[in-house]
């Protein structure tokens, strides 16, 4: 048999025999995992607000994604954050902590390779794609806008 | 008719010794009895897992050359293979042995093709006593092949867990224990799966590959055997293997089962079942081993495969080759 | 009250993110940069700012928020100060967050190890 041909039957073949989960509980579980962790932010943000009224919104925003980094880290550095995420996924992937966890354990994973080659190299492992393409979008954008 | 892949062995060597050493939840897995030594932690009081990895098949290496009751300085080669870059935790734990020393890379058939290897040079009499082992570390591997351990990721349904575990055997002609008595080297194969979270389906159509091959080259068929076991196909690749087998006019029954799908209990949550060079070799040289002595099996054709991948060709978008090599084990009651 | 709505918003975003791993397999960092370029496009074309202004954290925490940030910085120092904004306001506008994930990521990195997982 012509080679390409029985490779496509093949994987045809397989990707039937693969065992369909049911997407409802994890749907919901990242659902209302997800939820939690923007009210978590709303409340950290509202309390800024109450403790500093004069302070920038703009401000107050920054310190509380500055907050859930922190926490999020923390909760990659003793190991609990992984946990959440293996129930959660897109749940815990997808706010901020997300980004914070992607930075965090590529930087617990390889300090054993040194502080410069391991933890500061492989920090961006995962992460760095984010940077990367959030920052080329942005810099379009400016320059669309200089030009329309 | 192609050529023949098999060496049919004139003086049958001798698995004279054995030793499985595991991470503690494989010890709490099905075979959880059946180990020689379960760790107390996954470093096994190493500073890093590779570290530990290395340490695993050192001690192995060295459980084996006891319970063969032989000493180190009888051992004339050490034959050994991880999954780890440049095989890494072979060769430096040989480091610390005085023996010569063969590395072997066959991902997760590795514990196949080090006893394949070693039973030819022990039938040739090149040597008198030949050490294989194998091991794998959950990880480590996840680390080189997927992602940081504490990322919040979760497990696509056809993954596997990587063993924490070695394995390790001593070959020779003289002393007593269960007999090799024939080899299939295998073929690589490569059906077109890119999915690296599904392994089974990229092995299986090797292990069919190669249990046909055996099958033809020795003029047997499954019933022949009292077990017939691949390595790590798990749950998913074995029921894939049952298929292309039938579709091939062989059917694989009772007595057909994967190292992989039966490692762990089904609360363990591990999906599709157990993978890594540790998988067959602890299963091989505890469980298997010890059916063999008591008599409760007679016949065994271990068949355990391995993906050929690296992560640089599978991101320049290649497809997963699979190799499987078998051998056969035939045992017989010790007094 | 406007809490139902941060919940409601923000675990809807993030279901949604689940649903894209669960269909196609993505993985995390894929996930990530999906939608930090839908904050991005959201914020270009104007969309962020009424959808925030009553779903304030639902929509402001998931990463999406860092995306509509890194536009809504460079269009603003486009306006004040022309071509260089382009370059200097998307990151300026995120620098605090971007500062904070590898500050904490470096510390919490020295102190702790990598565990194995259950």
């Amino acid at each position: 048999m012509d080679e390409k041909k029985r490779n496509e039957a093949y994987n045809k073949y397989v990707k039937a025999k693969i065992p369909k989960t049911r997407p409802w509980p994890s749907l919901f579980n990242s659902f209302w995992v997800g939820g939690l962790i923007c009210i978590l932010g709303q409340g950290i943000n509202d309390l800024i607000m109450l403790g500093f009224p004069t302070m920038a919104e703009q401000t107050a925003w920054a310190y509380t994604l500055i907050a859930l980094i922190f926490i999020a880290s923390f909760l990659t550095g003793i190991g609990v954050y992984d946990r959440i995420g293996k129930f959660a996924g897109g749940g815990s992937i997808v706010p901020i902590t997300g980004f914070s966890n992607s930075i965090t354990s590529p930087a617990l994973e390889f300090k054993n390779e040194g502080i410069i080659y391991g933890l500061c190299v492989k920090m961006f492992t995962i992460a760095g794609p984010v940077i990367v393409s959030g920052v080329v979008a942005s810099v379009l954008v400016g320059l669309i806008y200089l030009f329309i | 008719m192609s050529k023949s892949q098999t060496v049919k062995f004139k003086n049958k060597p001798i698995i004279i010794g054995s030793y499985s050493i595991v991470g503690p939840k494989e010890g709490k897995g099905n075979f959880g009895e059946y180990f020689d030594y379960v760790m107390k932690s996954d470093s096994f009081g190493e500073k890093t897992y590779e570290k530990a990895e290395r340490k695993m098949i050192q001690h192995a290496i060295v459980g084996a050359i006891e319970s063969a009751k032989i000493k180190p300085t009888d051992v004339d080669l050490l034959l050994a293979g991880d999954l780890l870059n440049q095989i890494i935790s072979s060769s430096y734990a040989a480091r610390d042995f005085n023996f010569a020393y063969l590395g072997l890379f066959g991902a997760c058939s590795t514990m196949a093709e080090s006893l394949a290897v070693g039973a030819s040079l022990i039938d040739g009499r090149q040597f008198d006593h030949v050490v294989c082992s194998t091991a794998s570390h959950f990880c480590t591997a996840e680390r080189q092949f997927r992602f940081p351990l504490e990322l919040g990721n979760q497990r696509p349904p056809t993954s596997q867990w990587t063993v924490t575990g070695a394995g390790a055997c001593v070959l020779s002609l003289k002393g007593k224990g269960p007999r090799i008595t024939s080899a299939t080297f295998g073929r690589v194969v490569d059906y077109g799966i890119n999915d690296v979270n599904d392994m089974g389906a990229a092995m299986a159509p090797a292990a069919m590959d190669t249990l046909l091959v055996h099958f033809r080259d020795t003029n047997t068929t499954p019933d022949d055997y009292d077990l017939i076991v691949t390595g790590d196909l798990g749950k998913l690749g074995s029921e894939i293997l049952i298929d292309l087998m039938e579709d091939q006019g062989i059917k694989l029954g009772l007595n057909y089962n994967d190292c992989g799908q039966m490692y762990f209990t089904r609360d363990q949550a591990t999906l599709c079942g157990a993978s890594g060079c540790g998988c067959s070799a602890t299963v091989l040289n505890s469980f298997i081993m010890k059916k063999l002595k008591d008599g409760s099996y007679k016949k065994v054709l271990f068949a355990p495969t391995g993906a050929l991948l690296s992560t640089t060709a599978t991101q320049q978008g290649d497809t997963i080759p699979g190799v499987c090599h078998a051998i056969v084990i035939e045992g017989e009651k010790e007094e | 009250m406007y809490y139902l709505w941060v919940f409601l918003i923000g675990g809807l975003i993030c279901a949604f993110g689940e649903l894209l791993i669960i269909k196609t397999n993505i993985t995390s960092a894929r996930i990530l940069v999906t939608f930090v370029l839908i904050g991005v496009a959201l914020e270009a074309f104007g969309i962020f700012d009424p959808i925030s202004n009553f779903a304030r954290a639902g929509i402001n925490v998931p990463i999406i928020g860092f995306g509509a940030s890194l536009a809504k910085g460079a269009i603003g120092a486009v306006k004040s100060r022309g071509l260089i904004g382009a370059f200097t306001g998307g990151l300026e506008a995120t620098a605090g967050g971007i500062a904070a994930a590898v500050l904490f990521a470096f510390i919490f990195g020295l102190i702790f190890k990598a565990k194995t997982k259950k």
